[in-house]
């Protein structure tokens, strides 16, 4: 056995050998399992609830008003829009939830207020059929973003930028060759740019070519912690409509896909002529599925919420195996048994480090697996993680709780005082989280979750973020500042710091 | 009870860097308020928050400190087992408890009453600059600092308890910690709003810092006073127990 692996063996008998300090790495697992089983509970039955999967695995959004042909083969469609308006919800605070919901009803405004969300949609689409989650491709003009061309839900590319106006009406057009579909806009019919090309795969000989409106839910912070979202609405002014290829006609058929029943008289989906064309009235959003404050459902990040409590453990325990070696003397014994004081801390680092990732891979696991059935059979809704993201997660936990535990042992080497060398460590990496989450503005809390440590929790972000969903994109709803990777390097980094600063006290110091 | 009082208080003020703890107190509830309201970036309406409560933002910092303060007041007994001296001195364990919780809630309180007084006044004109009025003379701001000393000294109370039944320094301190901060993460991890405002009301740090609230009552989980109340019911919880087990255990 070589040195250091003798070195690592000492130091893993003098850690399993302290009554209470395994008991500790299993109480910190068993903290973590518990505190996956939320007691939530909700009205989703596992059938429903669920969200359409688009073309590429992932959840979407698929709701809007659609006015549609068929379309055979190639051909295009080309139409002005004139005007975008839209309601929003009520002022937050002019009346309470209650008062709001009670207002809307037919015919009134329901205190709904004239204005457009930045992602409201209106413009030209051809989809496979008018079934949700099918793959399509559209062109459109938006409340704040400029016209856009997106396809199957995920992808994005900007054209102008500009709002639509009487003065400064967009066309629009859309053609299919084969599996290629073509946006294009223009500012007065005659030059023509091209926005994007999408190519989707498996695009049926006929599918649906036509206009459609859509917009959004509205989110806003509601203080530092709370937020609230309501649905909205927008109309477009189309005119000068075109058609070429087979399928085209006078003839129009109009339909509010994905419109939830009961949904009040001004948010359903409609089109009334006007002039030789059709205003078209939505609700919804064409995009991929994002959880928080915009979506719906809890994410699977809920279910290792009890990593916190775990953490506080670990840190006690990463904490006390270096200093309780001061406390007792035993550090004599030690250093006179291993005169390289580096390589010392070095093997405690792999001992404490080994054992809390091992103890946190396997109740992560477990707080996943059992957490998601649970909710699920409760009737929470839980939005689907990909299996690399889940593992990502779980490995990410375990690592993170070990990387905490070295940060801790490094910090108690330093201090040589348990009680403000655990302090230090739960200060560093579970309260800037809480601050977040709480009192602090969003921009103060994003930044504290870039600098401390707690940057880490980063790797149980299970959500993707996407730049043509508009939402709160804050701690409490499952989204970090920093990449899961770059998280874990700030931790990597505090930890390394600690560990280096603790070998150089180590050698300086007399024990 | 002067000897004992007496006893207690030569114990704290030799410990090594005791006084300093109380000075990071002071230092870290300024600081922290202060880098709260120098971040504090405003919509273009106007800013919307709470004065008191972000000038008083390094509360949630400098509790931390005062359960080292409290954590080792105990626990160093137990570590050196100073402890046993200390009972062979004074038998009646309760007296010795009850003097201990005092020499470390008025070393507390004294900190507390240089610390928030000082965090509103170096907030004051932070928050000024941004629109933000911190009117000394309101009964509610008022209130909102008399409470926070109090707070303080409701933490430290419940860490001398936690200590005692841990007997350890280390160990309280992580049972403290996890009472104030997870238990608030967890509260407000619940995405069901009625069971997140139930917890809420009982976690020792969100109730407690309700005391801090001036604008907008209605919206908090508890009423200022009432949340003080509950954290005082967890540091008299934590010191009867304590108690009983420090006379019922050997030390």
């Amino acid at each position: 056995m070589t040195g250091f692996g003798r070195l690592t063996r000492t130091e893993w008998t003098k850690f399993r050998t302290v009554r209470g300090r395994l008991a500790a790495m299993l109480v910190a697992g068993g903290v973590i399992l518990g505190l996956a089983l939320s007691p939530m509970s909700g009205t989703c039955t596992r059938d429903t609830c669920g969200q359409p999967v688009g073309p590429e695995g992932e959840q979407v959004r698929d709701s809007f008003y659609f006015l549609h042909q068929p379309l055979t083969g190639d051909g295009a469609i080309t139409a002005r829009l004139t005007s975008m308006t839209g309601l929003l919800p009520p002022e937050p605070g002019s009346a309470s939830e209650d008062d709001e919901r009670a207002a809307i009803g037919p015919g009134g405004s329901g205190g709904m207020r004239p204005g457009l969300v930045p992602w409201a949609k209106a413009g030209l689409i051809v989809k496979d059929g008018t079934g949700q989650g099918t793959t399509y491709a559209a062109v459109m003009a938006t409340g704040g973003h400029g016209v856009r061309m997106q396809h199957d839900y995920v992808h994005d590319r900007a054209g102008q930028p500009g709002a639509v106006s009487d003065t400064a009406p967009r066309w629009l057009r859309l053609t299919r060759d084969g599996d290629t579909i073509t946006g294009e806009e223009s500012t007065d019919g005659v030059i023509w740019t091209t926005v994007g090309a999408a190519e989707l795969d498996g695009l049926p000989a006929t599918v649906r070519i036509g206009l459609f409106v859509t917009s959004p839910q509205h989110v806003e912070a509601l203080g530092a912690a709370g937020s609230a979202s309501a649905p909205t609405v927008a109309a477009a002014t189309f005119d000068a409509i075109t058609r070429t290829g087979a399928g085209a006609g006078p003839g129009w058929s109009g339909e509010a896909i994905g419109e939830p029943p009961g949904t009040p008289e001004q948010e359903r989906g409609r089109h009334e002529p006007a002039g030789d064309g059709f205003v078209l009235t939505g609700s919804g959003d064409i995009a991929p599925a994002v959880a928080g404050a915009a979506g719906l459902g809890v994410s699977v990040t809920q279910t290792l919420a009890g990593t916190f409590a775990g953490l506080v453990l670990v840190v006690v325990v990463g904490t006390v195996f270096m200093t309780g070696e001061y406390r007792r003397g035993m550090i004599r014994t030690t250093l006179a048994a291993s005169p390289r004081r580096g390589r010392m801390l070095l093997a405690k680092a792999v001992v404490v480090g080994g054992v809390t990732f091992v103890v946190g891979l396997v109740s992560a696991a477990a707080a996943v697996t059992i957490g998601r059935e649970s909710l699920l059979d409760n009737g929470v809704y839980v939005l689907p993680v990909s299996t690399p993201t889940a593992w990502r997660m779980i490995v990410g936990t375990g690592a993170l709780l070990a990387v905490a535990a070295v940060l801790a042992l490094g910090i108690g080497a330093m201090l040589r005082r348990s009680a403000g060398a655990i302090t230090a460590v739960i200060v560093l990496t579970v309260l800037p989280y809480l601050l977040a989450l709480t009192v602090l503005p969003a921009t103060a809390g994003q930044w504290l979750l870039r600098v401390t440590p707690a940057a880490a929790f980063a790797v149980q972000q299970s959500a993707k973020q996407y730049a043509q969903v508009e939402n709160l994109y804050t701690p409490a709803g499952g989204y970090f500042p920093l990449p899961w990777w770059a998280g874990f390097a700030v931790l990597c980094l505090w930890a390394g710091a600690a560990l280096a600063g603790a070998g150089v006290l180590l050698r300086r110091r007399d024990a | 009870m002067t000897g004992v009082l007496r006893s207690e208080w030569t114990k704290f003020r030799s410990a090594p860097g005791a006084v300093w703890l109380l000075v990071a107190v002071v230092a870290v509830t300024v600081a922290g308020g202060a880098a709260t309201a120098a971040t504090l970036r405003c919509p273009s309406t106007g800013c919307t928050g709470d004065p008191a409560e972000i000038s008083l933002t390094g509360i949630q910092l400098s509790q931390a400190v005062v359960a080292i303060v409290a954590a080792l007041m105990v626990g160093g007994e137990y570590r050196t087992n100073m402890i046993h001296t200390t009972l062979a001195a004074t038998p009646q364990r309760i007296r010795m408890l009850i003097a201990k919780t005092a020499v470390v809630a008025g070393v507390v309180a004294l900190a507390g009453a240089v610390a928030v007084p000082a965090g509103v006044l170096v907030g004051r004109p932070m928050l000024a600059d941004r629109g933000l009025t911190l009117a000394l003379s309101d009964a509610a701001v008022q209130r909102a600092a008399f409470g926070s000393v109090l707070y303080l000294v409701l933490i430290a109370l419940l860490t001398v308890g936690v200590a005692v039944i841990a007997r350890d320094a280390a160990a309280a301190i992580g049972v403290v910690l996890s009472l104030l901060y997870v238990f608030a993460i967890l509260a407000q991890m619940v995405p069901d709003a009625e069971l997140r405002e139930n917890l809420r009301e009982i976690a020792p740090m969100t109730a407690g810092l309700a005391i801090q609230a001036t604008v907008d009552l209605a919206s908090l989980p508890v009423s200022p006073w009432r949340g003080l109340a509950v954290l005082a019911a967890w540091a008299f919880g934590s010191l009867v127990v304590g108690g009983v087990l420090l006379k019922a255990r050997d030390a």
